[in-house]
């Protein structure tokens, strides 16, 4: 993921804000985790309660080391009774894998698979992304489906996520012919994920085969190819599935509902080979839909992150830090045991002795990751985290950990920027309200 | 890239515009365009004295902080005060509305020693 694209991160980040931005966030960690015995083996791993996430949803969680450091934040989607799917950072994901493998590998019964490679990863937010998503997606119902038993992710089903040719009874949705696209379009509740069909609009609701993307390379060109062949018709399936034909319904994807940036949205997981071709239907179907629509890159996502109050690991998380410092006490269940349990327990009776804050400059300057924190008189009394400028609300602000006692609403601070004391004030989080959270 | 022919160029991307003694400064448009979106200038005191070559301002942009060079000696006339609400216009317009200072230069003779539009376009070229 760039840092920006030519509109530049204050556009881009407003572009998300008021209508729907794309970002390429193959760099973060893919794991599949499944067999008898892993929801047991995850429920010890992660802070977050797993018992009432049901099949179809998802959760964000954190996982910890025994003294309590964060090692990762994450979210965990149940696939199945005892098949999941876990978002990690980019950064952590040698650590994770070697920190899940090694506690599955004493288990025996559990698989743990690094799916990065193999699938892709697109962020879609923004407050018009469901309307866009009428246009393109068809969430797979087991009811319009013949022959296709509900997948499983990984190597078992090779269709969805392997190198392997759709094969003609596994793509024929039942009805097709009837069903236009936006009709079969529902989409999943906030943290719920479904398995959807994305592809371009035909001109009478059929699903046209959608043509690889720049980056296809060879294996997907030939793929689509196999794909056109399967009609059986011996004619392009640009031009619609006849009757009692197959349907070539574009790319399949794990899509949850899912993101980072406080609006609505969804992350979508096409197989690797795909993304590239399922990003351009995207941004072409908005063109045609007349609904506004970019890429946005890593900076975007950071102010965008940061003004609903997110944290991003290597600025409010790292491993020196527990959820106790990090207001992040939500996201653990402690009435289960989880691997670093007592430690955070016992943080949170002593009293941490440094707190996270946000805070907004009541002087102008820009405060960095890094800054040292003061009190009036110069002491330091803690550092800047994250610090930017955060367009939706057109104001310097940024998080801080800090001294407790400096910790509370309406407390002034001073951001040391070059040497100089700039007055900040912390204040309430978040900044900005995520627009699903009425 | 623009250049603008009608001023001279340092290597470290400020522009300056002879007006009598007085020297408009700014920042090229290959420096906001490297910079991208400007969010904050951090500019001098007007009366402040610089030195040709001494940092006297700072150009924060989402991705950096950056010092602003002095490319004449003098004492410091004016500020832009349009940048306090408006930084992007040092992307708009980085040779027009987004100038920084105004420079009563002590050594005038400064300015034949900076590099003109078509040196300045080979040196970023080169870059």
């Amino acid at each position: 993921m760039p840092i920006q694209y030519p509109a530049g991160p204050i556009e881009e980040h407003r572009l998300v804000r008021r209508s729907a931005g794309l970002f390429d966030t193959c760099h973060m960690g893919r794991i599949r985790m499944h067999g008898p015995g892993s929801f047991h083996l995850l429920d010890r791993l992660l802070t977050a309660r797993l018992k009432d996430l049901p099949v179809g949803f998802s959760r964000y969680s954190l996982i910890l080391r025994e003294d309590g450091g964060v090692l990762d934040d994450l979210f965990v989607y149940r696939l199945g009774e005892e098949e999941w799917f876990i978002v990690v950072n980019a950064s952590n994901v040698e650590k994770d894998l070697a920190w899940f493998q090694n506690w599955a590998s004493k288990e025996g019964s559990i698989q743990v698979e690094d799916l990065s490679s193999r699938l892709g990863m697109i962020a879609l937010q923004g407050p018009r992304v469901m309307e866009l998503l009428g246009h393109v997606a068809q969430v797979e119902n087991p009811s319009l489906i013949e022959n296709v038993s509900r997948p499983n992710i990984g190597g078992v089903r090779a269709e969805a996520f392997g190198t392997e040719d759709l094969s003609p009874s596994q793509t024929r949705l039942a009805g097709q012919g009837e069903k236009s696209a936006q009709g079969s379009w529902t989409p999943p509740e906030r943290f719920g994920w479904s398995w959807v069909w994305i592809g371009k609009d035909g001109s009478g609701g059929e699903r046209n085969t959608v043509t690889p993307g720049l980056e296809g390379g060879d294996k997907g060109r030939q793929r689509r190819e196999d794909m056109r062949e399967s009609t059986g018709t011996g004619r392009p399936a640009r031009e619609g599935p006849r009757e009692g034909a197959p349907a070539t319904p574009g790319v399949r994807c794990l899509l949850g509902r899912t993101g980072y940036t406080g609006e609505d949205g969804v992350e979508i997981f096409p197989p690797w080979e795909d993304t590239p071709t399922v990003w351009n239907i995207l941004l072409e179907s908005a063109k045609e839909a007349g609904i506004e629509a970019g890429p946005a890159g890593l900076a975007a996502r950071d102010s965008l992150r940061f003004e609903p109050g997110f944290a991003l690991y290597g600025h409010e998380l790292s491993e020196d830090v527990t959820p106790v410092e990090a207001s992040l006490l939500w996201a653990c269940d402690l009435e289960k045991p989880f691997v670093g349990r007592d430690a955070v327990q016992k943080r949170k009776a002593e009293g941490p002795k440094e707190k996270l804050v946000t805070f907004v400059m009541e002087e102008q300057a820009v405060p960095r990751a890094g800054y040292p924190v003061a009190d009036e008189t110069g002491r330091t009394v803690g550092r800047v985290v994250t610090g930017l400028y955060a367009p939706t609300l057109d104001t310097f602000a940024g998080n801080a950990f800090v001294v407790s006692d400096l910790a509370g609403i309406g407390k002034t601070i001073y951001i040391v920027v070059r040497g100089a004391l700039k007055k900040a004030r912390v204040v309430k989080r978040p900044l900005y309200k995520p627009a699903y959270r009425s | 890239m623009t250049y603008d022919p009608d001023v001279k160029y340092q290597k470290s991307h400020e522009w300056a515009r002879k007006e009598g003694t007085l020297f408009t400064v700014g920042i090229t448009d290959y420096a906001q365009d490297s910079l991208g979106d400007v969010v904050f200038v951090e500019l001098p005191a007007v009366g402040k004295v610089v030195k040709k070559g001494e940092a006297f301002g700072v150009v924060e942009s989402v991705k950096a902080a950056s010092d602003v060079y002095a490319p004449l000696s003098g004492t410091i006339v004016e500020v832009n005060s349009k940048l306090k609400d408006d930084p992007a216009l040092v992307n708009k317009e980085p040779f027009g509305g987004g100038w920084f200072v105004k420079i009563q230069a002590s050594n005038p003779d400064e300015y034949e020693e900076l590099l003109s539009f078509t040196e300045y376009e080979a040196f970023v070229k080169g870059l």
